[in-house]
This record gives structure tokens, C-alpha cells and sequence, in this order.
């Protein structure tokens, strides 16, 4: 500052380079580029999604079905997709989160690097690769074909439970890993045996990130249509029983309803795709905040 | 209640490496006894036989027998989870657990064992922090993270943690490593009174506190890298720091070392 306000020849704890300032701008633009490039796609989505979807988010859309209404008609609603796409789901984390949780507690707190732990590692990378129709399809030659049981909300969930558990695993299984190893020993150092470690010491520790993997897993598995197509099929009815008859799910109604060459049905598909992102967005948030209000522990 | 520690042909190995080599030495009850010597030398991983912390790395491997009062640690019958109540171990990096209250650190090893009731737990917690000369620090605030304290606080909540479970013994990896001098001498003069308690074990780096703080002190060698650390000395530690009888032994307490 005093040398500046001397007069003197600039120092070089003074002065940055040209060339150096000219870089840092550069950089900087591209940085803030790449954002504003990535944030386009979500922005207009959601744009898109909320303009053309409020038009017919009303009361009537959550509290009918499309029994009895035309593609042309007006009216009618996805209440029937709404409780298919719930139940599913439901059904789905049931069976995939508590596996997948205790696959990732076995492959880092008890594999180790046994041969058994390498092999269900391998596996869950090949189940990561599985597309969402050949999910289906096994599951209609097994469950639907072999079993000879038929269309159902379950028979979904045992797909979307297939697409979901190498999710589940891996993503519990990095938090996991995140766990200081210090803490673990700081716990067994104590005569805490290593079950009661991994359920009050580690699983604890890593519960926020390991809710964030799993609302992925979630939110993923929510948008899938192609094995609810094979395997709970469609119905314009509410059928509250997932074990039994076809199911309408939310996807599958935007898929249905867009396939129809009128506005009001595609007006409702829109509707059903904004209803859906909102109840991900719901269960992400309530998910973050059971996670955060468990964090610092009071007695 | 203290106990008598007796090492006597001990190896410990981690896969096809040979970390310490036949150590035999005793450790007295209600005494310090200090651990020195250079880094990789195997003092740590000595220690860590004590409590059967050694085997919980993978492919980790002792041999020899280590007895508590008569009692193999290393007895066939002999549950590891056990003897780690019964021997208790601080670290050498300060480590509450992140997710837990202060009262719920101090109060971990029992929970975590099972103990309830309220004013129980209350009575334990409050005699654990004053133990570890903690408590006037943090009574108003026991609902607070742990993580939240400075590491010298961390560290003698740490240490009240692992008396609340009342171990026999209580070892000592580089307590005060990490920490400034007045945090140290702190944990020095809390060692000085856990003592009238427990048998201890400390290993540290320096010289000085192994002075300050031990009864009896043993010097640990090796003889190069890839040899296995070995047991030079082990005596009271006066004599080890005026009149040591290995020559190895007063190289390194007078810095000739190396």
C-alpha cells in the first residue's frame, strides 16, 4: 500500500502479471459457463413441467380416478396412479433398502477382502448395468410365467427392487467407507462387540449420507415404467391392493396419457409428471430432515 | 483393582510381516510404565497385544502369551471383547465419537453394553468426567457434540470414556502427541491420578514425559528396516535415564541414536 502510494516501482506483492489476470478471468467465465450450461436442462424441465402441468393440478386430479373417462373427455385424475406409484414404491424399499443396507454393512464392516465379499462386489456392479426391461422380463419368466402368479403391484416392486438394490448397496457402502476407521477401534477399545459397533457407532455416523443414496435409489426407481408395463400393467380403476390385479403407477399413466392424440389427456400427462417430481422432491426433504434433526444426539 | 500384566514370549505379526519379536517383561499394578523408542520400532503394536487391538487389522497375528493376573488374554476360551473391558485404551488422535452428545460419549461403553436407568448412567458419567478431570469444563453443556470441545478437552473425554467402563488396566497410545503443552500437562497430572487406580501403560515419543509420568520404562529397538522391534531394556526409570545398561539405551534417551 505505502510503497503504491510512494510512487515506486510496482513490487511483486503488489502487482499480478497481465497474463495472470487475463487467465484468472478465463477461467472464472468458463467455470460460471459450465453452471449456467448444466443448470439449462433442469431449469427448462422444471419450467416446462410446472407451465404446462398446472392447468390441471386441481382438487379433481387427486381425488379421481380415469374410470369411466375418455381420452377426449375433460376431467378425471391420477389418484389411482398416485396410491399405484406409492404402494410400489413402498413395497420396493422395503424389500431393497434393508438388503442392500446390510450388504454394504457385510461387504465393509465383515468382507473385508474375502473371496465371498469380492464376489458380491462384482455382482452388484453387474446388477448396477442391468437395464430396467430385463429387470422385467425376469421377472415376468419367473415370477408371472414359472410361478404362474399374476399382474400386481408386488410383482412390479420385485423388478424395481432388482433395479434398486445395487443403488442402495453401493452408495451405503462408499458412506461406509467414509466412516474414520478410528472410530471403530475408539468403540471396540471400549469391549463393544463389532454388531453393536456397526449399529450405533458407524451406521449412525454415516445415516445422512446413506438417507441421500437411498432417496436416489428412490427417486430412480420412481420413474421407471418399462417392467411396471410387463408386470402390473394398466388400468384406468383405483386398486388399492398391490398384491392383486393391475395397478396404475405414475409413469405409466404419463406414458399412457401422452400417447393419446387429444390435449386434455396430454394436459394430464403433464400433471402427472409435475406431480411426480413434487413427490419425490417431497420425500427427499423430509428424508433430509429426519436425517438432520437425528444428527447431534441429546440425551 | 489393578492387575498384574506378564508378557512373556510375545511375536505379533501383520500378514508375512514379523512387527515384534519375543518380548518378555512384566507390568505392575498401580504403576506407570512407559514405552519408548523410535518410530516403527513396535511399541504400538506392542501395546495393542495388550487388549487384543492387534488382531482387529486384517490378517494380523500374535504369538505368546500375554497373562492378566494368571489369566491368558490369548486362551482359547477367551472372548477379545471381554478382555477389552477389562483393559481399556486411549488414542493417540482424540476420537469422540461424532454422532454422540458428551454424555453420550462418557456413557457409550455401558449403553453400548447394555446398562440402563437414568441416575445410573447420570452417577457414572459425572464420576467418569471429574476422573478425567474434565467435569467443571463441561457439566453445564453434557448435551453438546463432543466433537465440539478443544483437543485437549477430546482427549480427556476420551480418557473418561474409557474409565466410566472401569477397566483394570488403561493403556496409553501417544496421548499428548497431538496436543499442546498445557493440554498436556494436564493429561500428565491426570495420569499421576489414575494411577493410585489403575495399572498404566503409556507410549509417547517424549523423553521428558516418560520421565515425568513412569514408574518403569522400557526401551524398544529394531535393528534395522524390514527387522522386527525387539525389547532392549525394561527397568525402573530412574535407572533407564541415569544408568541404563544397554548401550543402545543410553545412545537414544541421550540423542546418540542413529
Amino acid at each position: 500500500m505505502s510503497l503504491a502510494k510512494h510512487g515506486s516501482a510496482p513490487t511483486s506483492l503488489t502487482s499480478v502479471s497481465m497474463g495472470r489476470k487475463v487467465k484468472d478471468r478465463l477461467v472464472q467465465v468458463l467455470v460460471y459457463l459450465a453452471f449456467a450450461l448444466a443448470v439449462i436442462p433442469l431449469v427448462s424441465v422444471l419450467w416446462m413441467v410446472i407451465k404446462n402441468g398446472i392447468g390441471r393440478f386441481d382438487l379433481d386430479f387427486f381425488s379421481f380416478s380415469q374410470n369411466g373417462i375418455g381420452p377426449r373427455d375433460a376431467g378425471g385424475g391420477a389418484y389411482h396412479a398416485i396410491i399405484g406409484t406409492l404402494e410400489q414404491v413402498l413395497l420396493t424399499s422395503v424389500m431393497a433398502v434393508p438388503l442392500g443396507i446390510l450388504t454394504a454393512v457385510y461387504l465393509v464392516e465383515y468382507g473385508q477382502d474375502r473371496r465371498l465379499a469380492r464376489t458380491i462386489s462384482f455382482f452388484v456392479d453387474v446388477m448396477t448395468g442391468i437395464p430396467s426391461i430385463v429387470a422385467g422380463l425376469f421377472i415376468l419368466a419367473f415370477w408371472l410365467l414359472l410361478l404362474g402368479f399374476s399382474f400386481s403391484g408386488f410383482a412390479g416392486a420385485l423388478a424395481l427392487a432388482i433395479l434398486m438394490l445395487p443403488t442402495v448397496v453401493r452408495s451405503a457402502e462408499e458412506m461406509l467407507k467414509l466412516v474414520p476407521n478410528e472410530l471403530r477401534e475408539a468403540s471396540f477399545a471400549l469391549g463393544v462387540p463389532r454388531w453393536r459397533t456397526v449399529c450405533f457407532v458407524v451406521l449412525p455416523t454415516a445415516l445422512s449420507g446413506i438417507v441421500s443414496g437411498v432417496m436416489l435409489a428412490v427417486a430412480r426407481v420412481m420413474g421407471e415404467t418399462a417392467p411396471l408395463l410387463l408386470l402390473v400393467f394398466v388400468t384406468s380403476s383405483i386398486n388399492m391392493n398391490p398384491f392383486s390385479g393391475p395397478q396404475m403407477a405414475l409413469p405409466v399413466f404419463i406414458w399412457d396419457q401422452a400417447g393419446q392424440p387429444n390435449d386434455t389427456a396430454i394436459a394430464r400427462a403433464w400433471t402427472a409428471a409435475l406431480t411426480l417430481i413434487l413427490i419425490i422432491m417431497a420425500l427427499n426433504l423430509t428424508a433430509r430432515l429426519i436425517a438432520r434433526l437425528r444428527r447431534p444426539a441429546s440425551r | 483393582m489393578a492387575k498384574r500384566i506378564e508378557v512373556s514370549g510375545l511375536h505379533a505379526y501383520y500378514g508375512q510381516v514379523h512387527a515384534i519379536e519375543d518380548i518378555s517383561m512384566s507390568v505392575e499394578p498401580r504403576s506407570v510404565t512407559a514405552f519408548i523408542g523410535p518410530s516403527g520400532c513396535g511399541k504400538s503394536t506392542f501395546l495393542r497385544t495388550l487388549n487384543r487391538m492387534h488382531e482387529v487389522i486384517p490378517a494380523a497375528r500374535v504369538e505368546g502369551k500375554v497373562l492378566l493376573d494368571s489369566e491368558d488374554l490369548y486362551g482359547s476360551e477367551v472372548d477379545p471383547v471381554a478382555v477389552r473391558r477389562v483393559v481399556g485404551m486411549v488414542f493417540q488422535r482424540p476420537n469422540p465419537f461424532p454422532t454422540m452428545s458428551i454424555y453420550d460419549n462418557v456413557a457409550a461403553g455401558l449403553k453400548l453394553n447394555g446398562m440402563r436407568g437414568k441416575s445410573r448412567l447420570d452417577e457414572v458419567v459425572e464420576r467418569s468426567l471429574r476422573g478425567a478431570n474434565l467435569w467443571n469444563e463441561v457439566k453445564d453443556r453434557l448435551n453438546r457434540p463432543g466433537a465440539g470441545l478443544s483437543g485437549g478437552q477430546q482427549q480427556r473425554l476420551c480418557i473418561a470414556r474409557a474409565i466410566a467402563v472401569e477397566p483394570q488396566v488403561l493403556l496409553m497410545d501417544e496421548p499428548c502427541s497431538a496436543l499442546d503443552p498445557i493440554s498436556t500437562l494436564a493429561i500428565e497430572d491426570l495420569i499421576a491420578k489414575l494411577k493410585e487406580h489403575y495399572t498404566i501403560v503409556i507410549v509417547t515419543h517424549n523423553m521428558q514425559q516418560a520421565a515425568r509420568v513412569s514408574d518403569r520404562t522400557a526401551f524398544f529397538n529394531i535393528a534395522g528396516t524390514g527387522q522386527p522391534g525387539r525389547l532392549i531394556e525394561v527397568d525402573d526409570t530412574s535407572k533407564i535415564f541415569t544408568n541404563p545398561v544397554e548401550k543402545a539405551t543410553e545412545d537414544y534417551i541421550t540423542g546418540r541414536f542413529g
